[in-house]
């Protein structure tokens, strides 16, 4: 595609999200009411939140490789941390959002550092585990006081230290403005990072680690400058989603977040630029809308094989992610590309080696994973 | 023929190793698959047994076998001593064989640890803990385990001491008595020992073939398609 | 003294179940390289096994009947979604994040997101009276488990032929099929004795906490990833140590911190040998100075 068309999509994609609060657009089965009704607004600033989040979030998975599976704790970080600055300590929103994002750089950047200093010898499994039982720790660290943290209920927005602007049904168009200002900072910074020399780096050291420490590189470094500024970032999202939600919930806490944020970043493709994004709404858009078939009375009115899958949204988004993962790897993203080149068949249909069936790398010796040790299997 | 390929073609990392490698083993003897450093003999080798993706026909004892899976190429009846031994290091010399055993097992070992007592003495031992040329014999002792109609030995005595050469050479003598062979070499001297027939390959196809006295009886053909003092 | 010795043997309980679940995951892990986040589904598919047939057959067959489950889906999941997936060993473990989503949400569409009560039999509801502690039976009957595990496991590497094609397997996949073995079959047999874990772990899990619920096999599966990643990937004698470790820190902190503070204890440990592990030349120095 020619650059200048290239350049003019951000800005054509833009000018629509700036236009919808002003449209009556009414898109049947997505939205209750039209397009600028608080409660599609409400849905709409969600989908461009979780939008921000994945495009964060791959910045770890797709643009560096690393598998994080405990996010969701920056997230819930920004959240609450927030919150409880309102709410115990008595101060405004700014700066309590202020704070709570440098919480979620100063822990980032330690729980980085710790998991990342065994990635070399872990792998991307380790470091995933690892990132996971981290997250597990916030949880259960959120579950354990619900004095302060509210417990399984969570703890509802202190409106007092909010400016008005951002409460009340009436004022949804500015949660909508909101999240949509994180988007587009998000957006920015990922998109024009990876576009300097950082971003070379960062791509080098996806591809192949040991090659970009011979080259003089230190991987850890620029992993772990990485995995701050996604933690950072996901803090950040974390105050949005306190204001959008009116609450901070332990949900933000559970793998299933982090999990979701994963689903929307294969969904739509992971390591490019418009694949978090699309991931992130439509992502949003389906577990809200089969939330709400899951719910209603036509489901449960069907017969058991179709009302159980049906009646857990999860199922269906499962099953969804692991068709993508299959048939399309690139996510839908990579979607125009198979389409062009007439459904993706490989070039010349080649024998399947057997090194290829058993996942051995061509070339190189297939030595054993670091950590494993045969003779004590 | 014993084997046979023909137009065999393998793309490796982006570039054209075997551009189109057409030759036959014969049933008997030694064929020793010659040629520089690099050119594609053991992938080649790997073609053969289906561990790298190719294009092309390859039949063993008149049976195609290009749509077969590895483990199945091999159960043909194919002994596949690899470059680089691959011999399992945490597992003792015994487990080692054991893992080779098919069919006609039980007889064979009796010849395995007439070639190589040392291998009877040492069966509890991990094979890791072996010095290269014994870890060598490991590797030859699995392909004479069976029933099999071919041995595939790919560079044998790399890396070895001349003495450990020798006793390597004398083994495989003994060895392609029986069974015929494709052997991959870079000893000139080996070759000539023990091989009837050469194939050498030269940018992704064979350039030469015939009897391996006619080949190094010429010196500067010998310098031309192998290289000046082989080891390059 | 009989505190000691009960938080000891709980603690030990606790570990035998981690081990359990570690194991089947280290195991799968030591051949296959394949992450198996729908491991904790497996336990859970085993858990309701179990849950619905206690009462109606003797619990030792509704165990039975939850490994059975655990592996026959174990295998089923391997033949179908992993294997085409060898050379994609990224996008073999988003599969089974999406089956370790997808699986428990359908129990939980089933059977109702509330946890379901497990009777266990009359022989495992009591206590034992050890040194002056009351144990509760259910926990012997786990570390009894596990150390029939952890034996079987090893005399199945090292006696069995499909023991040996799994080492071998390990250190050299390729070469395996090179001697003529098919070692799919294998991966299908790791990933089938792994889900018989998950499933035995899912059955004694429910008679631990007298409950089954949907996300209990993902809960108990982070903590299996916590053991494996302390006791190293690919050991089971070390995830045996680490897994006796994690339940009996867990167990002791738990009393003798707060209640609650024993499953952070877990992860504490786990930060505390990463950042070792990770420093190992730093911490040998220190040493060296310090001596």
């Amino acid at each position: 595609m020619k650059r200048h068309v290239k350049n003019l999509i951000p800005i054509a994609v833009l000018a629509v999200l700036l236009s919808l609060p002003y449209s009556t657009l009414s898109i049947p089965g997505v939205f209750d009411g039209a397009v600028n009704t608080p409660g599609s607004l409400q849905l709409l600033a969600l989908c461009l939140l979780f939008a921000g989040l994945a495009v964060g979030y791959d910045l770890l998975f797709g643009r560096l490789g690393l598998m994080s599976f405990g996010h969701a704790l920056y997230v819930a970080i920004g959240a609450y941390s927030a919150e409880l600055a309102m709410k115990d300590m008595h101060l405004p929103l700014a700066t309590a959002a202020v704070l709570a994002i440098v919480i979620g750089a100063a822990v980032s950047t330690l729980l980085g550092a710790v998991s990342l200093k065994g990635v070399g010898k872990l792998g991307t499994v380790g470091f995933a585990m690892v990132t996971l039982a981290f997250a597990q720790a916030g949880s259960i660290l959120v579950g354990r006081d619900p004095k302060t943290t509210g417990g399984e209920e969570g703890l509802p927005l202190s409106t007092e230290k909010v400016p008005a602007a951002f409460v009340g049904v009436v004022n949804t168009v500015n949660l909508y403005w909101l999240a949509l200002a994180y988007l587009v900072v998000v957006c920015g910074v990922v998109w024009w990072l990876t576009g300097r020399r950082i971003g070379r780096v960062w791509q080098a050291i996806r591809d192949n680690e040991r090659r970009a420490e011979v080259l003089g590189l230190n991987p850890f470094r620029y992993q772990l400058g990485a995995f701050v500024l996604a933690g950072t970032l996901g803090a950040a999202g974390g105050v949005v989603h306190l204001l959008v939600t009116a609450g901070a919930t332990p949900e933000t806490t559970t793998t299933d977040f982090t999990l979701a944020l994963l689903v929307m970043v294969v969904l739509g493709g992971s390591g490019t630029r418009w694949g978090p994004v699309l991931g992130g709404v439509l992502y949003t858009l389906l577990d809200h809308r089969l939330g709400a078939v899951a719910t209603s009375d036509s489901v449960a009115s069907l017969p058991a094989v179709l009302r159980i899958p049906l009646s857990q949204p999860l199922v269906l988004l499962g099953v969804l992610f692991v068709l993508v993962v299959y048939a399309v790897p690139g996510g839908l993203a990579a979607l125009p590309n198979r389409l062009r080149r007439g459904g993706g068949a490989g070039p010349r249909r080649r024998q399947r080696s057997e090194q290829h069936r058993l996942g051995v790398v061509e070339g190189e010796p297939n030595r054993p994973h670091p950590d494993r040790v045969a003779s004590e299997l | 023929m014993i084997l046979e390929l023909d137009d065999v073609r393998v793309t490796l990392g982006g570039s054209q190793i075997l551009q189109g490698v057409s030759f036959t083993v014969a049933p008997t003897g030694v064929t020793a698959l010659l040629g520089r450093n690099g050119v594609g003999k053991t992938t080649t080798v790997k073609a053969i047994l289906g561990l790298v993706s190719r294009t092309g026909r390859i039949a063993f004892a008149g049976t195609p076998v290009q749509r077969l899976r590895t483990h199945e190429i091999v159960r043909q009846g194919i002994g596949y001593a690899p470059e680089d031994r691959c011999v399992f290091a945490k597992l003792t010399v015994a487990e080692n064989l054991t893992l080779a055993e098919r069919r006609g097992a039980d007889h064979a070992y009796d010849l395995v640890y007439e070639l190589f007592p040392e291998l009877k003495a040492r069966g509890a031992q991990a094979v890791g803990t072996l010095s290269g040329g014994q870890q060598q014999m490991v590797a030859i002792a699995r392909t004479l385990l069976n029933d099999n109609r071919l041995l595939v030995v790919d560079e044998p005595t790399k890396g070895l001491a001349p003495k450990v050469v020798t006793e390597v050479a004398e083994v495989l003598e003994r060895a392609a008595e029986r069974v015929p062979m494709l052997l991959v070499e870079q000893n000139l001297a080996l070759v000539r020992r023990l091989a009837g027939d050469a194939v050498v390959l030269a940018a992704g196809q064979v350039v030469h073939r015939g009897p391996v006295r006619d080949l190094l009886g010429d010196a500067a053909l010998t310098r031309e398609l192998l290289g000046v003092g082989k080891a390059a | 003294m009989s505190t000691l010795v009960l938080l000891t043997l709980t603690g030990l309980g606790l570990g035998a179940l981690y081990f359990l679940i570690a194991s089947g995951l280290s195991f799968i892990f030591g051949l296959m390289d394949v992450l198996n986040f729908a491991h904790g589904a497996l336990v859970t598919a085993g858990a309701y096994a179990a849950w619905r047939l206690t009462g109606h057959l003797p619990f030792a067959l509704a165990v039975a009947v939850a490994i059975v489950t655990g592996a026959g889906l174990a295998a089923l999941i391997e033949t179908v979604l992993i294997r085409p997936l060898y050379s994609r060993p990224k996008d073999q473990i988003l599969v089974t994040v999406g089956l370790g989503l997808a699986l428990p949400a359908l129990v939980q569409g089933i059977w109702g997101a509330d946890a379901r009560q497990l009777q266990p039999p009359r022989q495992l509801a009591g206590t034992v009276s050890l040194l002056g502690a009351k144990v509760p039976t259910d926990r012997f009957l786990l570390i009894a488990a596990a150390l029939v595990v952890l034996a079987a496991l090893k005399l199945f590497l090292s006696r069995t032929r499909y023991g040996l094609v799994v080492r071998a397997g390990v250190e050299d996949r390729a070469m395996v099929t090179a001697l003529g073995i098919d070692v799919r079959k294998a991966f299908t047999l790791v990933f089938a004795i792994g889900g018989a874990l998950a499933g035995l772990a899912g059955a004694l899990g429910g008679v631990y906490f007298g409950s089954v619920s949907p996300g209990q096999g993902t809960s108990l599966l982070v903590f299996g990833f916590v053991v494996v990643v302390i006791g190293g990937m690919g050991r089971t004698d070390g995830v045996a140590l680490a897994a006796a470790a994690v339940g009996l820190i867990q167990q002791f902190t738990n009393y003798y911190a707060a209640s609650g503070l024993g499953d952070f204890a877990a992860v504490a440990i786990l930060a505390v040998v990463l950042l070792t592990r990770g420093n190992r030349d730093g911490i040998q120095r220190l040493i060296r100075r310090a001596a």
